[in-house]
């Protein structure tokens, strides 16, 4: 199988970019990066709370924030990978709900070893995203579509099935079968570093965002998933695959919303059927305020990782200054708004220079 | 030509390891601790069947969909129906004009009574009209006690929020508690406003209200770690539901703060803290009987011409459930019907 994209053409619109930069200087050329409108924002936010919020300050904070940020950004990532490639998950919120009741009701009912319902479920989720991909590919209908379909069924599935099984609208208590503390020492441990407790997440999320940015900004992968979104059909003309990259984006969705479900379960040990809705946009606004543009094509690894950590510090922060809770929400909006509109007069400023 | 035929080869190497790995991780992957091996089976509720003749029901709420509490009222409802050779229709809409909707759908079918919640009164009272004009009875639960009388109906089951969150802050008064942090899972909930409108009517020291997002226990968690560090004063959380409640106790124990968790509702792991300690007490408003009451006394009124509560609310709660009492109300919880 010799793709024809073996030597792989420049992600096109930063390889214009870097063509026409190439003379510039060097602030002018880091300006048009897609994360750095975020970046200002993030250390405005983070300047403001440290301003206005004395219990903002400690690092025992930060990790808090990290933390949310965390949970946030593991699905952020492969959710701003995506809108690189063209496409909206909204199903993305309740899959993480269903690959942890998964695992939760597999190990319980059939009385495994956690860690054979945590592979079940790894299954799952990944069956999920493939079947979105697919759904896509062979339909031709938006994304917007396919997953708000897959988000309504799925929604549905994770109460009709746990009610089902259990008799219940959450799932049993797994804490006392073999093999869950391990499996909690690797989703959901707490890991002190100088006397500060962070959670392990926040470590396997930057990890991921390390492997994910190598992987969209060096490899044919990264190269064909700037292609699909940015001119689909003269991507396929020069030979990319255009129908697997997309279905191997939705799959990684699936492997990020395994990954937080199984958190979810070793964190709080029983699920809630209809959690997880409303949490798909807010992994798209976090690639948003990282930089990814709505209409696909352009984007980071590292934008949705700010995005989700700016999301984690206006929320935190929100209270550690004690803020009025009535307002908390209007707050949310503001900064968030705030932020996504620095971010692209940033953009607007570099690109007429 | 050969190219496929390796690639076919090697997807066959794969999908038999696949599958190798698969049976031997569930051969190796029993576990002989805890699962449904462990669980001993809880008996549902039976009370027989009545003779009389058969009917249908509709049981109309705005419950949100996969919620605890409301799947409780269900069951109740349902024990109810078994009983009385009653068929229950039961549906929810957590938008007024669309649980509306469900009511007139539920006329336009003639069922032979409507129970349902009167969340929002505006929009649910002339529906609720519509059914007595057309004949069918209606009997009003979970909310709506100072409406019921309004909109028809032949008896109203349930607990006032407010009257229980009073109740709540006097128990805390008792307790000692100066600085009481009410949770709030879901913005604009009438229900979850009005239970943190009744402790801080009556409790003696500050309460601060701070909302959650229920959908997303880490961002609870969070949420709820930042907040007792902001202020190391709160020496109480008040959850609004079971699962809030458990959430808090880890936030508490990270945020190393001495804070006591009293909360609304039980579940299972609730119910397993109160007994242990963990959880001071939990006030319940009974929404198995909240359920069963409003099916039962539909049927009464239909083969008796009964009405229960003589003209006044039927109250189901609130009622304490604390380590005095916490065994005899255990396994029930347990089985998911308190």
């Amino acid at each position: 199988m010799t793709a024809p994209a073996t030597t792989p053409s420049p992600p096109p619109v930063t390889a214009s970019a870097a063509r026409r930069t190439a003379d510039r200087p060097l602030l002018t050329r880091l300006l048009v990066r897609p994360e750095v409108g975020a970046l200002i924002g993030a250390i405005a936010v983070y300047i403001l709370f440290w301003a206005v919020a004395p219990s903002f300050r400690p690092l025992g904070s930060l990790s808090l924030v990290l933390y949310q940020a965390s949970t946030l950004g593991l699905m952020a990532l492969p959710v701003g990978l995506l809108m690189i490639g063209g496409e909206f998950d909204l199903s993305a919120g309740v899959a993480v709900t269903t690959s942890s009741l998964t695992a939760s009701m597999f190990c319980y009912q059939f009385t495994t070893n956690v860690w054979v319902g945590v592979a079940v479920a790894l299954v799952v989720s990944l069956a999920i995203g493939f079947f979105n991909g697919v759904m896509l590919v062979k339909t031709k209908l938006p994304s917007f579509l396919v997953t708000l379909g897959t988000f309504l069924m799925l929604q549905g599935l994770n109460i009709a099935i746990t009610k089902l099984v259990t008799g219940n609208v959450a799932t049993n208590d797994i804490s006392d079968i073999q093999g869950f503390a391990s499996a909690h020492d690797v989703f959901a441990a707490d890991i002190s570093i100088g006397g500060v407790s962070v959670k392990v997440t926040v470590f396997w999320w930057i990890a991921s965002v390390a492997v994910g940015s190598w992987v969209l900004l060096r490899t044919r992968f990264g190269n064909w998933t700037f292609a699909v979104g940015g001119q689909k059909d003269s991507a396929r003309a020069v030979g990319v695959p255009v129908a697997r990259t997309k279905i191997i984006l939705f799959v990684l969705v699936g492997l990020g919303a395994w990954f937080v479900g199984m958190h979810q379960l070793f964190q709080f040990n029983t699920v809630q059927s209809g959690t997880g809705t409303g949490n798909e946009l807010l992994y798209i606004v976090a690639a948003v305020i990282g930089g990814c543009l709505l209409t696909g094509g352009f984007g980071s690894v590292v934008g949705p990782a700010i995005g989700a950590f700016i999301f984690g510090m206006v929320s935190q922060g929100i209270v550690f200054a004690g803020w009025d809770a009535n307002w908390f929400q209007f707050f949310l909006g503001l900064m968030l708004l705030g932020a996504m509109l620095l971010n692209t007069w940033v953009q607007r400023q570099a690109a007429r220079r | 030509m050969m190219n496929r035929s390796r690639r076919s080869t090697r997807k066959t190497v794969l999908v038999v390891a696949a599958a190798a790995t698969a049976t031997a991780l569930l051969a190796a992957g029993c576990s002989s601790t805890g699962g449904a091996k462990a669980a001993s089976g809880g008996s549902a509720v039976s009370a027989g069947k009545a003779g009389t003749a058969h009917m249908t029901f509709a049981m109309i709420t705005h419950a949100a969909p996969g919620d605890t509490f409301w799947d409780i009222v269900r069951k109740g409802a349902e024990a109810a129906a078994a009983k009385d050779n009653v068929t229950l229709q039961y549906s929810n809409d957590q938008v007024a004009s669309k649980q509306a909707a469900l009511v007139n759908n539920a006329v336009a079918a003639k069922v032979d009574g409507i129970a349902l919640t009167l969340s929002t009164p505006d929009a649910i009272i002339p529906a609720a009209k519509q059914a007595e004009a057309a004949g069918i009875p209606v009997s009003a639960f979970n909310q709506g006690e100072s409406y019921w009388q309004q909109a028809g109906a032949i008896g109203y089951f349930g607990s006032d929020e407010k009257v229980a969150g009073a109740a709540l802050a006097d128990r805390l008064n008792t307790l000692g508690a100066k600085h009481d942090l009410c949770v709030i899972q879901q913005q604009g909930s009438v229900a979850l406003e009005d239970r943190c409108a009744g402790v801080k009517s009556s409790f003696k020291g500050t309460t601060d209200t701070i909302y959650v997002n229920g959908a997303d226990m880490s961002s609870v968690l969070s949420t709820l770690e930042a907040k007792l560090k902001q202020d190391s004063s709160i020496d109480q959380v008040t959850a609004l539901g079971a699962p809030i409640a458990l959430t808090a106790l880890q936030a508490i124990s990270a945020a190393g703060s001495s804070a006591k968790v009293s909360t609304f509702d039980l579940n299972q792991q609730a119910a397993a803290d109160i007994k242990s300690g963990k959880i001071e007490f939990s006030v319940d408003q009974q929404p198995y009987l909240e359920g069963y009451l409003a099916v039962d006394a539909l049927w009464l009124y239909k083969i008796n011409g009964d009405t229960v509560g003589g003209g006044k609310p039927t109250l189901t709660g609130p009622a304490f459930v604390d380590s005095s009492n916490i065994s005899a109300v255990y396994q029930y919880a347990v089985n998911g019907t308190r």
